[in-house]
């Protein structure tokens, strides 16, 4: 009996479908976690999936190589997703021409304030080279943030983890920083969250309101244009 | 479904080829992008499956950065070495990104006498 669990365990640590199932179980126990406690910013489900699967990946002694054989499904929808971002942007396209001005100039603001922000702070308190080009386009959805890594001599890997922690922590953050402010309107909160922190920003602001979503899409999408064009231009003014 | 799954990986397909080819300094998928914003914009329009299978997977965006968040666990040496930098850094960006754009935006939406919507925070 015992064998044969250890037969099925050698079988199923070495496929994709064991870590691709306990991703989606992960993720779905943390939604439900998060759901349960009224949509509170501080249980972010990708912060609680992802303390989940380490968990469960250090306590079997499985390595990322081994997880992620099972994980690229899903992370490989983050590129038709980053695609996907076109429909709304164009779908929103005639709310979002009256304050196109304000979001641009927001955009520029927002977009340099997150890299250089970063980027000082962490040269500051003496981060490596390596580190500061991670870190530089944190603030942008993963392929996008990947690709720029690459690019300027960054570790495409760890900016992933640095862009995710970014997300989580601007997810959680929006809400009361946002109402220390006393800023009540839905576009200007939604398109912060959206430039501060991507995707999970993007999908904790749909959670609070329909039109903060809509503009904190949008606020991902035309970070990631931006970013793109503009960390390669700091990056180099920095060397 | 499958007709738009085509159209999404055929930008991208089409954006990464394009990105190599020419090393624009662009991501594949950004350029993928702006290809399908100029479709959706010559055609005037959204095919109804497309904006079906675009919204299933935005509204699973969160789920989608899972993995990249699990390889935390390759460098936890370096985060250890660079704990406080990087901490700082990514606490300090957060905050003063929020605030700027936020700020700047409502400020630029008075200067230009455009609605507040005053719907209350949550």
């Amino acid at each position: 009996m015992i064998a044969e669990f250890t037969d099925i365990w050698v079988y199923l640590r070495t496929g994709p479908l064991l870590w691709l199932t306990v991703t989606l179980a992960a993720y779905v126990a943390a939604q439900w976690l998060y759901e349960r406690a009224g949509l509170n910013p501080l249980l972010n489900p990708v912060a609680i999936a992802v303390v989940l699967l380490v968990t469960l990946l250090t306590a079997t002694g499985t390595g990322y190589q081994t997880y992620f054989e099972g994980a690229q499904f899903v992370h490989f929808l983050l590129g038709p997703a980053t695609i996907a971002l076109a429909i709304p942007l164009y779908s929103h396209f005639g709310k979002v021409r009256a304050v196109v001005v304000p979001m641009l100039v927001a955009l520029l603001a927002g977009a340099v304030t997150a890299v250089v922000s970063a980027v000082g702070v962490a040269a500051l308190l003496g981060a490596s080279f390596e580190t500061l080009a991670s870190l530089a386009p944190k603030s942008v959805t993963t392929p996008i943030a990947m690709g720029i890594s690459e690019r300027i001599g960054g570790l495409p890997s760890l900016t992933a983890v640095l862009v995710i922690l970014t997300g989580i922590l601007g997810a959680m953050l929006a809400t009361p920083v946002l109402n220390l402010l006393g800023i009540t309107d839905w576009k200007a909160r939604g398109f912060a969250a959206g430039v501060a922190a991507h995707g999970i920003g993007t999908a904790r602001a749909f959670h609070v309101s329909e039109v903060a979503g809509t503009f904190a899409g949008i606020a991902m999408g035309l970070n990631g244009l931006l970013t793109a064009f503009l960390v390669p231009l700091l990056i180099d003014w920095l060397r | 479904m499958l007709t738009a799954l085509t159209g999404l990986l055929l930008c991208q397909l089409i954006g990464e080829t394009v990105v190599r080819l020419t090393h624009l300094p662009v991501p594949g998928p950004v350029l993928g992008l702006v290809l399908m914003l100029a479709f959706l914009a010559l055609r005037k329009g959204i095919p109804g499956s497309l904006e079906t299978t675009a919204g299933t997977l935005l509204k699973h965006l969160s789920l989608l950065f899972v993995p990249a968040g699990v390889g935390v666990l390759q460098h936890l040496a370096r985060i250890q070495a660079e704990w406080l930098a990087l901490a700082a850094a990514l606490l300090v960006s957060s905050v003063a990104t929020i605030v700027v754009t936020a700020v700047v935006m409502r400020a630029m939406m008075r200067l230009m006498k455009l609605d507040d919507d005053q719907e209350g925070a949550a």
